[in-house]
């Protein structure tokens, strides 16, 4: 049982990775219906910003994690302007490729900028467990579950009840009728991406001490993020978070109690676990069937 | 000086022109009716003013010229348009719906959810229901609310009388003419409906083929045999 508990504790911390990662494709493809398939490499090139900044700068490690969220909003916001704007009325097809190519570009610049070698990434948590009841939980895993609490809660506080969250939101839902009432779709669905971004990073500086910091370590991370949010459904903020933490967990029981599922097929499960959801129920668990208007 | 002047407007949709060439204008204070069959480019007309339709030749608002401006920047120099279908947010609650309106200006909404419950008094009772689950009815009153939430110094209204039973078409007509006398609000309407139109209005255009066709003061309109036929049916 103590087993079953420390397990379901490490699947939150990981899953709330996840759903760090799967909200911020979330936001972008409710606002634009567009998949960014560079919200990982663009995770994983602020947080090589972050490294920079702790291991050459000699930065504290929680004012390097606060100044990189700032970055990240910056690079998302204007990633949006510059690239993906002008071919806002391109067909899908096209922006997903610029995405794609947007994949490439990060992890090449990545490569080309510190190298391709593994390194080691701070925590900002430190590395005890606590022992409660005989089971063994990792401060590690409870600092970034709780982490990714926070700044998911204040996501939903600043989308809930302040009156640029209220405008993003509105050109979500219906950004024609947004225009008419003044709100400058165009710059929210910047903000909506500079948001993501920061979520990405967020994710990204909470994967890298696990994991080792490389250019490649947030691309098994986004399949995952991929399924957490078709599970929570594609469209649905809460579905993104709950997607992730039930991913999270899930792995990571199937990997401890079923034998033939090791650390190998774990990216098989989620794939699968994308392919199930689409086939029987396209909107996820909590999203609302989707009803396109022509 | 007209507070709303259009000349020679043209409007289309890829290759098919909507607006062959429209003139108008609306003087401050004053309800004007835009009257047509359908696709006579009554929409478009107000789309053209709203900045949601690419459109070429001259509108002025208060004298100045809207040029190329987008409708978020028309919004933001006090037009607003409730469009056809109009335009409330469906997934959202009512009072949100009442923010949204007032996005572009500052300042405490109390006051103004309080002026608009004056006119729509169910309003206040219902500011946490989700706007699609209102009636027809009352989204037009909510999409009314939401503009006058703006301080609009003009109102644009596309087809209020859309898929209304006749009494609340009436209802939402009286209160029109209510603003227009209490709060000194310019109207350019858009309806189908002449008889009720041609009441509210002081001035009207009919259009045909994306043309004004006659125009006139609403009562001289009224007595033309060519609309009375076409519009009004009797």
């Amino acid at each position: 049982m103590a087993e079953f508990f420390q397990q379901v504790v490490a699947g939150l911390a990981t899953g709330s990775i996840f759903a760090a990662l799967a909200l911020a494709l979330v936001l972008i493809h409710r606002a634009t219906g567009v998949i960014n398939f560079a919200q990982g490499e663009m995770a994983m090139f602020t947080t090589y910003i972050a490294w920079t900044m702790i291991e050459n700068h000699g930065m504290n490690d929680w004012l390097a994690f606060g100044l990189t969220l700032v970055i990240a909003f910056g690079l998302g916001l204007g990633l949006q302007r510059a690239v993906i704007r002008p071919i806002e009325r391109a067909p899908l097809l096209t922006t997903v490729i610029v995405t794609i190519g947007l994949v490439l570009i990060f992890n090449g610049l990545a490569s080309l900028i510190w190298g391709a070698e593994v390194r080691a990434f701070p925590s900002p948590f430190p590395n005890d467990t606590w022992e409660i009841g005989g089971v063994a939980i990792s401060q590690q895993d409870v600092g970034t579950f709780l982490t990714v609490l926070v700044m998911v809660s204040l996501l939903w506080a600043f989308f809930q009840f302040t009156k640029i969250g209220l405008a993003l939101r509105a050109s979500a839902l219906n950004p024609d009728a947004s225009r008419l009432v003044g709100v400058r779709v165009g710059w929210m669905l910047a903000i909506g991406w500079g948001l993501a971004a920061m979520l990405g990073a967020a994710a990204g500086m909470l994967t890298a001490p696990t994991v080792f910091l490389d250019p490649n370590m947030m691309q098994a991370v986004l399949i995952y993020a991929f399924a957490a949010a078709v599970l929570g459904g594609i469209d649905s903020p809460f579905g993104a978070v709950a997607g992730g933490l039930m991913l999270g967990v899930g792995l990571n029981l199937i990997g401890t109690y079923v034998d033939f599922v090791g650390a190998g097929l774990r990216l098989p499960v989620a794939l699968l676990i994308i392919l199930v959801v689409l086939l029987v129920k396209p909107s996820g668990l909590f999203g609302k069937p989707v009803t396109r208007r022509v | 000086m007209a507070l709303l002047e259009l000349r020679d407007v043209e409007a289309r949709y890829g290759p098919v022109r909507a607006l062959g060439g429209v003139s108008l204008a609306v003087e401050q204070g004053q309800i004007v009716a835009v009257l047509g069959a359908n696709g006579a480019g009554k929409t478009t007309t107000l789309r053209s003013i709203s900045g949601t339709v690419k459109r070429s030749g001259q509108i002025l608002f208060d004298g100045k010229p809207l040029g190329r401006r987008g409708p978020e920047s028309v919004a933001r120099l006090g037009v607003a348009h409730v469009p056809e279908g109009r335009g409330t947010f469906a997934e959202m609650s009512v009072e949100e719906n009442l923010k949204l309106g007032a996005y572009v200006r500052r300042g405490s909404l109390d006051e103004d959810v309080a002026r608009v419950s004056r006119y729509f008094p169910w309003i206040s009772t219902r500011l946490s229901q989700h706007a699609g689950t209102l009636s027809g009815g009352e989204q037009q009153m909510l999409a009314l609310a939401r503009a006058l939430m703006s301080h609009p110094r003009m109102l644009l209204l596309d087809e209020p009388s859309l898929g209304l039973a006749p009494l609340v078409t009436r209802e939402i007509f009286r209160i029109v003419s209510e603003l227009n006398e209490k709060e000194g609000l310019t109207v350019l309407v858009v309806e189908q409906n002449a008889a009720i139109a041609l009441e509210v209005a002081s001035y009207a255009y009919v259009l045909e083929v994306g043309k004004v066709a006659v125009s006139g003061p609403s009562e001289e309109l009224a007595r033309n045999e060519n609309v009375r036929k076409s519009y009004l049916g009797y």
